[in-house]
């Protein structure tokens, strides 16, 4: 009796330790751009866009277990519709990823319907050809997109803030809703059917898991994000072409991140997007002519040597949350 | 007569892409590996040609007996080393391996070539025919007839030899396979060193008919992909079908689009296919 009271005073102490320290690593990040100089300001924008490509991700690759190489397609999409949308005024800043991620919802869940019949390498292919199809798109219909010149973004001009303070914050704010929303459906009924058909698609459909809706709306929430982010990455960056956003590298960047950091877990993606980061940014600024061939590199090793992530599979369980 | 033209160009173009195709296929249906380096490969087997042609002076017609051996080691190589490790892991792993692969072979070539468009261009150029009207030049059916004789070849090895057999066997069924005295781990290696030997053959009798740089490698590796979905795995008909498919589309969409819509049109077409018949228009479990 005496021992059960302990045990549950311990727990309420470790809940409480724990909503703490969140509580301190939210004001941190919302104080930390006054503190940072441009270069570490970037870096920090960075880190969140990367953990909202790989929490994306997870949702189909990682909850349900489909191989997507979609990524970079929803990304260029999004990044697209915001630079549109903004060059033509239709809408201000802070509306344009909100417009991007459900022009992507929309589009992923029509697409969906079709091609997640398909499994394995043939899904793969189909996920990447999505991107290709995309990125000719843009390149072609240059009336809507200008083509391969490419759109030019106004800069922001907000009295809130330079503008890569509100950059920042933006990437953070989309950050904490993907992951709000990794946190919602790892718990609910929905996160349970992804792990469902992650296991075993057939069983799932027998025991009378809609196995088709589950699959398309990972999918349709693994493009949404992705295409918010590229809208706030269009305006950021203030110019982007079709070779840039729907480059294939970020559809590889996505689950490598997420390799790296641990599959299927709400943190480890996080945890992946930061040291991916910390990776590419010492080959940007040391091996300029061979950044690519040391990319390649570091994810041949990643998947010769780390095939189950940086946290190892019983240490994920406590640390980084059950997922 | 216009669209006469269109379909013997895509023809010609499409005896190319089959061997564009042709290791591709063979390595994603027997080792189930989808070789992300094939676009790269072709490229290398190009440089190898062009630079074989500028210094010594061979045709690229003629290169593909060296360049061939040297691919294959190189292919041999690399699946003992690395890829091996990743057999029968899921293609999330697979792709992702070599596609970092395909990272570093293209960033060295970058760094080694430059990215500047390079062309092998003959002291005295093959003559062009014209059959009713229709222009047939000399260097690109050159190409293609070539093409179909390593194509041909490529058959004869799987159908006729004892390795060929085997490779074949290990498709069908790699338990069986091992239960009648296959050695699998040489049968991998093997098979993946012919896919690498026959993409440095196409990079060869490429070098003639297209210009050469590194930044190609994606383009070839798209068509790669368009024809073995088009044509469906596990078949040498399923790749002749699929090439030859894919030239005529190419040629016939930039009559009736434009040249610039070629692209979006092959992988339209690619999405089509995958979604309505996986297979593709021949697959078949067998390699045969």
């Amino acid at each position: 009796m005496q021992n059960a009271q302990a045990h549950s005073s311990r727990r309420q102490m470790t809940a409480n330790v724990g909503f703490a320290a969140l509580a301190v690593l939210i004001v941190a990040l919302l104080v930390l751009p006054h503190y940072l100089d441009n270069y570490s300001l970037r870096l920090a924008t960075t880190v969140f866009m990367y953990c909202v490509l790989a929490w994306s991700w997870n949702f189909i690759g990682g909850f349900v277990g489909y191989p997507s190489f979609g990524i970079a397609a929803f990304f260029g999409m999004g990044s697209y519709v915001g630079a549109i949308m903004l060059t033509q005024n239709m809408i201000p800043f802070w509306l344009s990823p909100v417009c991007a991620a459900f022009v992507c919802l929309v589009v992923a869940a029509l697409l969906g319907a079709p091609i997640l019949r398909l499994r394995g390498h043939y899904f793969a292919v189909a996920s990447l050809a999505i991107g290709e199809v995309f990125r000719e798109l843009a390149m072609n219909w240059t009336a809507l997109t200008g083509g391969g010149m490419g759109v030019n973004l106004p800069p922001l001009r907000s009295t809130f803030g330079t503008d890569s303070q509100i950059f920042y914050y933006m990437f953070l704010l989309l950050a904490g809703v993907t992951l709000a929303v990794t946190f919602l459906v790892a718990r609910s009924r929905l996160g349970v059917a992804f792990r469902c058909i992650r296991q075993n698609e057939e069983a799932a459909n027998m025991i009378g898991i809609d196995a088709t809706r589950a699959k398309i709306i990972a999918f349709a929430l693994s493009a949404a994000f992705p295409g918010a982010a590229g809208a706030i990455y269009a305006s950021w960056v203030g110019y982007i072409d079709p070779s840039d956003v729907f480059d294939i590298i970020i559809s590889v960047k996505a689950p490598v991140m997420v390799l790296l950091g641990g599959v299927g877990t709400v943190a480890g993606p996080a945890v992946g997007a930061l040291l991916y980061l910390a990776f590419e940014e010492i080959v940007w600024r040391n091996l300029l002519q061979f950044h690519a061939a040391v990319l390649g590199l570091i994810i041949v090793l990643l998947v010769l040597f780390m095939p189950n992530g940086f946290v190892d599979a019983s240490r994920r369980r406590k640390l980084l949350g059950r997922a | 007569m216009f669209l006469a033209q269109n379909l013997v160009n895509g023809v010609l173009l499409g005896g190319l892409y089959v061997c564009i195709a042709i290791g591709f296929s063979l390595i994603w249906g027997v080792l189930n590996i989808i070789n992300f380096l094939h676009g790269s490969l072709i490229v290398l087997g190009s440089y190898i040609a062009y630079f074989a042609f500028v210094y010594f002076g061979i045709s690229p017609f003629i290169a593909p007996l060296f360049i061939m051996p040297l691919m294959f080691g190189l292919g041999y190589a690399l699946q003992r080393s690395v890829l091996n490790v990743v057999i029968g892991k899921p293609v999330l792993i697979t792709l992702t391996l070599t596609f970092g692969l395909d990272l570093i072979l293209n960033n060295l070539m970058l760094w080694g070539f430059t990215a500047n468009f390079r062309r092998v261009v003959f002291e005295h150029p093959f003559p062009t025919f014209e059959v009713h009207g229709i222009v047939i030049p000399g260097d690109r059916l050159t190409a293609m007839a070539l093409a179909f004789l390593l194509t041909l070849i490529f058959f004869l090895l799987l159908n006729r030899s004892r390795i060929g057999r085997a490779i074949v066997a290990v498709r069908n069924d790699r338990d069986a396979a091992v239960l009648m005295g296959v050695n699998v781990k040489q049968i991998y290696a093997i098979t993946f060193a012919t896919g690498v030997a026959f993409a440095g053959a196409a990079g060869s009798l490429l070098s003639v008919v297209f210009p050469i740089s590194p930044i190609n490698s994606g383009i070839l590796l798209g068509k790669a992909f368009v024809i073995c979905i088009l044509g469906g795995l596990g078949s040498i008909g399923g790749v002749v079908v699929g090439g030859l498919a894919l030239g005529i589309i190419e040629s016939v969409g930039a009559m009736v689009a434009g040249p610039e819509y070629t692209v979006l049109i092959s992988f339209l077409v690619l999405l089509v296919v995958l979604v309505v018949k996986p297979s593709g228009i021949a697959g078949k479990l067998g390699y045969e």
